[in-house]
């Protein structure tokens, strides 16, 4: 068996063919790993005809980028992808493998972990090396306590949150880049169909700096149109607690909670939500967090950094008309 | 009869509880929930609710399998009441040392579901709201050599195959496998149906088969791939400055130049 070597991070592209946000703060995270421990930084990019996504992973720090190249990886096919995963990691292991705690990242990882018998840690908020080896930590319980986790075998792996990492400053001198031919498996038993794109993507929840997110008090669906104004003045994106999307007031891909999407935005707006604990597992990291609520003994406060006590109808049009004037001075 | 549908749930204290009640011990590395019921992992019920609905539609037998020591009644008797038809339970205390571990946990399942030997879908949680891994549902898959799609925001069966909505970020895809299969079920399935007061009374001498580490052909050695090796509660609560004005109009504008002074926005 070859011995581990090098620090990889797997990529991932959005629509426009560029790697995502989260797969350049890997990179950051990964440069960081690499050179923390004497070693080189890989990006590994499974798919077919993304120039320019190659190009960029190897001006983002990557030492290397690989390009495992075919047509039958241009969309995530839970099998094929792995199985072409597993039969590079085992020519080539590496010491650790990062990817995005994404929908690919939470079906690939676990896949190889039990193929490959990889300790695998998942949803990371940080890492860190020491003793040689890396540190792990994630929330456990949902969020009520932080786990600080490490793997004992030779090649570990960890799915990483978004925001956790700092995309590194693009350089001039760019890193190698192969192409490396792949074995395709004969088959899947996965038949992949149709795809249905249910909210826009210009500005993806976990990826949104801002997110602008309605709870239980906002009564209906219409007040989530004036969220979508304050939203957009500050390039966020709107989100929202279980209750409005269990009630049909907004789609489920807005979710935030245990339950839904976990975010960790600069700032997180919390416009008539009271705080369940499985809606502050979801948001509890973000930035700076401001609420609006009417009830003062809300949690929300206790969790907030800024907070209106009012009635969001008439608080929040005259927060977002004030907030336009600002910003457009 | 229909299809035997397998669902696999686990006991976790209530996510629900507020964060008080999950007390962290640094020291000894676990969380001691206090004053918290014991509920099944609200996924495992979302994939319970799936089965439940498939078995409305095309007929199925449900067993509720779990892994674990001490299960609360209450938890497995709501189950049952629902629409669950058997119970099988994996009960120990070197069970309990393997809970924490997802790859000794899939291992464990595995083993039971081998002896039963007679399955055509599992669905598990997406994750359990105690670990928050999920990791079990794909390693079991892995480990009884079946095909799993992730992430089931819709379950439906079309002959010999099972037909899954997968949730993707902005939207889901479809995806198909041949039965037998694994399916890892998100939120966006459905609340657990609430069972009748009759369907409680009917589920109460229901029969359950409990089996022991002796009666499987379980191999744990994969147990302590990964470890932790430290824990901390989470230092969540803020100090919040509280913007104040004559009118709820005038707190919103001093929200605003509040934080455009302080340069959040």
């Amino acid at each position: 068996m070859a011995e581990p070597q090098g620090i990889y991070i797997l990529a991932e592209i959005n629509d426009t063919g560029s790697p995502s946000s989260l797969t350049l703060e890997l990179l950051g995270l990964g440069k960081k790993l690499a050179s923390d421990m004497g070693s080189r930084l890989s990006a590994i990019l499974l798919g077919s005809d993304i120039p320019v996504a190659v190009q960029e992973l190897a001006r983002h720090g990557a030492d290397e980028v690989l390009f495992l190249d075919d047509p039958g990886l241009a969309r995530y096919n839970p099998e094929i992808h792995s199985e072409v995963m597993a039969g590079f990691l085992q020519t080539r292991p590496p010491l650790a493998l990062l990817a995005g705690h994404t929908s690919m990242g939470q079906d690939l990882l676990p896949r190889l972990a039990f193929s490959l018998g990889y300790g695998l840690v998942t949803d990371c908020v940080s890492l860190k090396v020491e003793g040689g080896g890396v540190l792990f930590t994630r929330p456990i319980y949902g969020g009520n306590a932080m786990a600080t986790q490490k793997a004992n075998t030779a090649t570990v792996m960890a799915t990483v949150r978004a925001r956790v990492g700092e995309a590194p400053q693009p350089s001039e001198a760019a890193g190698a880049v192969s192409a490396l031919a792949v074995e395709m498996p004969a088959q899947s038993r996965l038949e992949l169909k149709g795809r249905e794109v249910l909210t826009a993507r210009e500005c993806p929840l976990e990826e949104a700096p801002v997110v602008v997110s309605g709870g239980r008090g906002m009564g209906g669906g219409e007040g989530f149109e004036q969220l979508r104004g304050l939203a957009g003045l500050l390039g966020g994106a709107v989100g929202a607690s279980r209750p409005p999307v269990d009630s049909g007031w907004a789609p489920t891909t807005c979710q935030v909670g245990i339950t839904g999407k976990v975010v960790a935005p600069d700032i997180y707006i919390a416009v008539a939500i009271s705080g369940s604990t499985q809606h502050l597992s979801g948001m509890g990291e973000a930035g700076k967090i401001v609420a609006i609520n009417k009830d003062p003994e809300a949690f929300i406060f206790k969790v907030s950094d800024y907070g209106v006590v009012g009635d969001w109808k008439q608080v929040l049009p005259a927060f977002t008309a004030a907030l336009k004037e600002l910003v457009q001075d | 009869m229909g299809l035997n549908i397998i669902v696999c749930a686990k006991q976790v204290p209530d996510p629900e509880g507020p964060p008080s009640s999950f007390e962290v011990n640094e020291a000894e590395r676990k969380v001691t929930p206090r004053g918290i019921p014991p509920v099944i992992n609200p996924f495992d019920e979302n994939a319970l609710e799936a089965a439940i609905r498939i078995k409305e539609s095309v007929g199925a037998e449900i067993t509720l399998l779990s892994v674990g020591k001490g299960l609360s009644k209450a938890v497995t008797l709501k189950a049952v009441a629902t629409g669950a038809d058997a119970s099988l339970l994996v009960e120990g205390d070197a069970v309990e040392a393997a809970l924490f571990d997802p790859y000794a946990t899939a291992e464990l399942l595995a083993a039971a579901i081998r002896k039963t030997d007679r399955y055509d879908l599992i669905l598990c949680g997406r994750q359990a709201a105690d670990t928050n891994a999920g990791l079990v549902g794909l390693g079991l898959a892995q480990l009884l050599g079946i095909p799993a799609i992730t992430l089931a925001q819709k379950v439906e069966i079309s002959g010999d195959r099972v037909v899954v909505e997968r949730a993707l970020p902005d939207g889901y895809e479809v995806v198909e496998a041949p039965l037998p299969a694994l399916v890892t079920v998100s939120g966006a399935v459905g609340d657990l149906r609430y069972p009748s007061l009759q369907a409680i009374k009917a589920a109460k001498d229901f029969p359950q088969t409990t089996l022991g580490l002796a009666d499987l052909d379980a191999d744990l050695s994969g147990l302590g791939r990964v470890e932790t090796v430290a824990l901390a509660a989470p230092s969540r609560e803020r100090r919040c400055t509280l913007v104040e004005g004559d009118t709820p109009e005038e707190a919103g504008k001093k929200l605003a130049l509040l934080l455009r002074q302080e340069k959040v926005v």
